[in-house]
């Protein structure tokens, strides 16, 4: 297509080339479909749901709102790029342990999500989960599992002090 | 290439709370839903689809997309090479419409091409010439006939009656409410997604697909193609929730035909608006009951109209209908009745499966008439339900005795027995996001009022009226580990956990590993009618049992003990009347066993012209009592909490159990106070994630459950599905406790703000 250009993203601290891609792709289009990165999901297109949930600059944004090419020179941070394959977190732990995970499609957001609030807010009230955490849908748990996955992570932190 | 394998892990045996094999693949983001799939040199696909609700199509031109770079193929209906036509029960929904559409979004064609961009250029480009007709938007005109007929088939795709018992029955106490439904959508996170990789010389496809129904979709597909079943080969690509959604063909056909016709992979993704518009809803129904009673409270008989909107196509909704219509009395005794349903055929989107299948309709028709019936007989909500509340062995309206265990009763108890939320009214602290409304600090606490409200359901499990229902698994022990095989789709209820539960008691090994879900085995049935745990657990139960009993023959001839005798301990094998104790991992060494088991349940009866027969499998049990906060003059309302006792039968992973009860409930919640796809003259307005609402964690209150354990003796592990009943009863607790807050009837869902705040509704 005519409307192409590339650019270099910075992607879980390392540098990646974009080619040739049309400059309306979304950072989520890109991230999935040019970088590979397929744990960011997107469920809505629109920033309503946080399954695409990614950091840049330390900030948790919905990538599907993002245009890949105005994200350069922006330190972007992935569900990959949250632990090794095989070493989850302490919040990825808690997910699975805790029942918080179903389908899954709405997880890797919400770990992202889980982990800015507790990197921020290290002993959050059941309030302060909740409204953190209210970007995020998920539409099969009911949220109770994953309130508490949060809340055994921050206990077992405070514990670890 | 991705599939779906999943490795075994060591551990959890039936009753654990094991976590699931795929967990840490889904946090971590490395789990392959279906929309993750691709291969080298893959095209896009994407669908043209009307923008009329009802029109006939008088050109199609695709001359000015062909001129776009980058298109490789547009298919139409003329393309079809098989059946221009597919349908879970009737065939009556094209491929692609040919001379009429009947809904909005209804597929006119589809293209391939290099990128999503290129797709969505082609297919503004094709230009689609319409004559507007009239659509048939209220269900009553499809009834009544003063609509023509819009397809076919005509505009009635179901009428049952139940007449039973004295139909002139007059009770002292009478009481009647008209009740309203809004369409209700599935609203899975993980969009419609497909990979087809065609076969050498177009012979045949392969399909990786979120589905339900891995063979149901695959005879649908192959005779819409023109292939013999065994040329289709399905693979289950990870499922992004379902909920009722997968169940109907949506991308399934073109994607294997564009596929086919370019001769390169092809994957579909859906976008959030064209899935509202791509797959079936929950039928938006009316339902009249008229309740005869004594002046005590019991139960004498039921009147009751319902009609459930079909939309453009059949899809499930003449089986819907009959879960509405024989559910009509819902968990209370009722000797007398007359009922009269309609499932009808509109320009509406097309409606079938949705947690719940029906019985959400009636239930919360005959809740609402509970609540009249004891407010009438000056009952209190607990009091009235106790009274007429079934047990096992009474009979339904239909005539079928109610053989499962039924602790109606002791549901409504236990849910009575919860504590109510400490939570003052308008919640602790002074925080704003306690406050119906939240943050909006528009609520003021002095004007809020709290009110409890409950519902109790029961519900069918499994599928009826004479379906032959059955699962297929296959057990294979190689060295002490266990290989299960199955097409039961896994779509985030826990099924993969379970199996692994069910082979590790049985067998007393530690490491079981899942086969991809694929069609080289025969059918699991659908992953829905809350059936898997019952069915296809019975299955894998079957299998292994069968290998278990080779296993004891095998130990048995080596030491010179009848196998009968043998049992399996914890990781052991073990004499029941002497000392031999040898690990099951070390019996297997060396051996491969391999058994498949077909798990049928027992047969069911078609209803006859007067509703009566033994249709339904089985049923479960549920009671739910809601708590909530009201701002009358905002129309605002908060769900404070919302408490539950059901009848699982057993809870063969409680952590799961939990899960399918609070995920279910949120479902409920949303249908109460939230969710609907609003159509206007056949048009939706709402296709989006900014304007249909889902519940957020803030709009979810805390869950207290009990679970009501009684192994059902018909239930091959004991458990019953529990996946649908918590989305059923409590839709209209809540409404209820709404009502109560504010002292008026409401007789719609979703309750609306205007329908609590202004006077009319």
């Amino acid at each position: 297509m005519a409307e192409n250009q590339s650019y270099t993203l910075h992607v879980n601290g390392l540098l990646h080339d974009v080619r040739d891609a049309w400059i309306g792709e979304s950072l989520l289009y890109v991230l999935r479909e040019r970088l590979g990165m397929l744990g960011s999901k997107g469920a809505c297109e629109q920033g309503e749901c946080g399954s695409c949930s990614v950091l840049v600059d330390d900030e948790l944004v919905c990538s599907c709102l993002v245009l890949a090419a105005s994200a350069t020179g922006q330190q972007i941070v992935t569900i990959e790029g949250v632990a090794p394959l095989g070493s989850p977190t302490d919040v990825q732990q808690a997910f699975v342990d805790c029942g918080a995970v179903q389908c899954g499609f709405c997880t890797p957001g919400l770990i992202m999500a889980a982990h800015a609030l507790l990197d921020r807010t290290p002993q959050p009230t059941d309030t302060e989960i909740r409204e953190e955490l209210s970007g995020n849908i998920c539409r099969c748990t009911g949220y109770g599992r994953i309130i508490e996955a949060v809340q055994r992570v921050a206990v077992s932190r405070t514990a670890q002090q | 290439m991705s599939t779906v394998t999943r490795e075994g892990v060591l551990g959890g045996r039936l009753g654990d709370s094991t976590p699931r094999p795929d967990g840490i693949a889904k946090v971590q983001g490395s789990f392959a839903f279906s929309g993750d799939l691709s291969a080298d040199g893959f095209l896009w696909g994407a669908t043209l689809r009307s923008p009329h609700p009802y029109a006939r199509i008088v050109s199609i031109d695709l001359t000015p997309a062909w001129r776009i770079d980058g298109v490789e193929a547009i298919v139409t209906a003329t393309d079809v090479p098989g059946k221009p036509t597919y349908g879970l029960i009737s065939s009556d929904q094209p491929v692609f419409a040919d001379d009429v559409v009947r809904y909005v979004g209804e597929p006119i064609a589809a293209v391939a091409a290099d990128h999503p961009e290129t797709c969505r250029r082609a297919l503004e480009a094709i230009v689609v010439e319409y004559e507007v007709l009239a659509p048939l938007t209220d269900p009553e005109g499809a009834i009544d006939g003063t609509h023509p007929p819009i397809h076919p088939a005509g505009n009635v795709i179901r009428h049952q009656r139940i007449v039973t018992g004295d139909q002139s029955l007059i009770g002292d106490v009478v009481v009647e409410g008209t009740y309203e439904l809004g369409m209700q959508d599935q609203a899975f996170l993980g969009l419609e997604a497909a990979l087809a990789l065609p076969d050498p010389g177009g012979t045949g496809v392969e399909l990786f697909i979120a589905t339900q129904w891995l063979h149901e979709d695959r005879g649908q597909i192959a005779a819409c193609l023109n292939l013999a079943p065994e040329q289709v080969r399905l693979t289950l690509g990870g499922v992004g929730g379902a909920f009722g959604a997968r169940e109907d063909i949506s991308l399934q056909v073109h994607t294997c035909l564009l596929a086919l016709r370019t001769g390169r992979p092809v994957r579909m993704a859906y976008s959030r608006a064209e899935s509202f518009l791509g797959h079936v809803h929950r039928h938006p129904a009316t339902v009249w009951m008229r309740h005869h009673a004594t002046r005590e409270g019991v139960i004498q008989r039921i009147e009751a109209r319902m009609v459930l909107d079909g939309g453009a196509y059949a899809s499930t909704s003449s089986a819907v209908l009959i879960n509405a219509v024989t559910h009509t009395q819902g968990p209370y005794r009722c000797p007398n009745a007359t009922v009269d349903g309609y499932a009808v055929r509109t320009n509406n989107l097309p409606c079938g499966a949705m947690r719940g299948f029906g019985v959400v309709q009636a239930c919360f028709a005959h809740e609402g008439q509970m609540d009249k019936l004891a407010a009438a007989c000056g009952l209190d909500p607990v009091e009235i339900r106790l009274l007429n509340a079934m047990e096992t062995g009474d009979a339904l309206i239909t005539g079928q005795l109610i053989e499962n265990v039924a602790p109606v009763a002791e549901c409504i108890r236990q849910t009575a027995a919860l504590p109510l939320p400490d939570t003052p009214v308008g919640g602790h602290d002074d925080d704003p996001m306690h406050l119906p409304g939240g943050a909006g600090l528009t609520a003021d606490r002095s004007h809020i009022r709290r009110g409890i409200g409950w519902g109790v359901a029961m519900k069918n499990l499994m599928y009826s009226e004479g379906f032959d229902d059955y699962s297929t698994a296959r057990c294979r022990l190689v060295d002490g580990v266990v290989s299960l095989k199955f097409a039961a789709s896994e779509v985030g209820q826990g099924f993969v956990v379970l199996a692994q539960q069910i082979a590790r008691t049985v067998l007393g090994v530690d490491d079981v590993v899942l086969e991809p879900i694929d069609t080289t085995i025969g059918s699991s049935g659908s992953t829905s009618a809350s059936r898997q745990t019952w069915m296809s657990g019975g299955a894998v139960d079957g299998a292994c049992r069968l290998v278990r009993e080779r296993l004891f023959e095998h130990v048995g001839a080596l030491n010179d003990i009848e196998p009968v005798r043998l049992a399996i301990n914890g990781r052991d094998v073990v004499d029941t009347m002497g000392s031999l104790r040898v690990p099951a991992k070390v019996a297997s060494a060396g051996l491969v066993f391999e058994e498949t088991f077909v798990h049928h349940h027992r047969p069911t009866e078609e209803l006859d012209e007067n509703g009566q027969g033994n249709c339904h499998t089985a049923f479960a049990f549920v009671a739910h009592r809601a708590v909530v906060d009201v701002d009358p003059e905002l129309g605002l309302v908060k769900v404070v909490q919302v408490a539950t006792a059901q009848d699982v039968g057993m809870a063969l992973n409680p952590m799961s159990v939990i899960g399918q009860i609070e995920g279910g409930i949120a479902q409920g919640l949303g249908l109460a106070v939230m969710e609907e796809l609003i159509l206007a003259d056949g048009k939706v307005r709402n296709a989006s994630f900014t304007d249909y609402l889902l519940p957020t964690m803030l709009d979810m209150p805390p869950v207290v459950a009990t679970l009501i354990e009684h192994p059902d003796p018909m239930a091959p592990l004991g458990a019953k599905g529990v996946g649908e009943p918590p989305c059923i009863s409590s839709t209209p607790a809540i409404v209820a406790a709404i009502r109560d807050a504010i002292g008026r009837d409401l007789w719609r869902v979703p309750v609306r703000p205007s329908d609590i705040c202004l006077p009319n509704g």
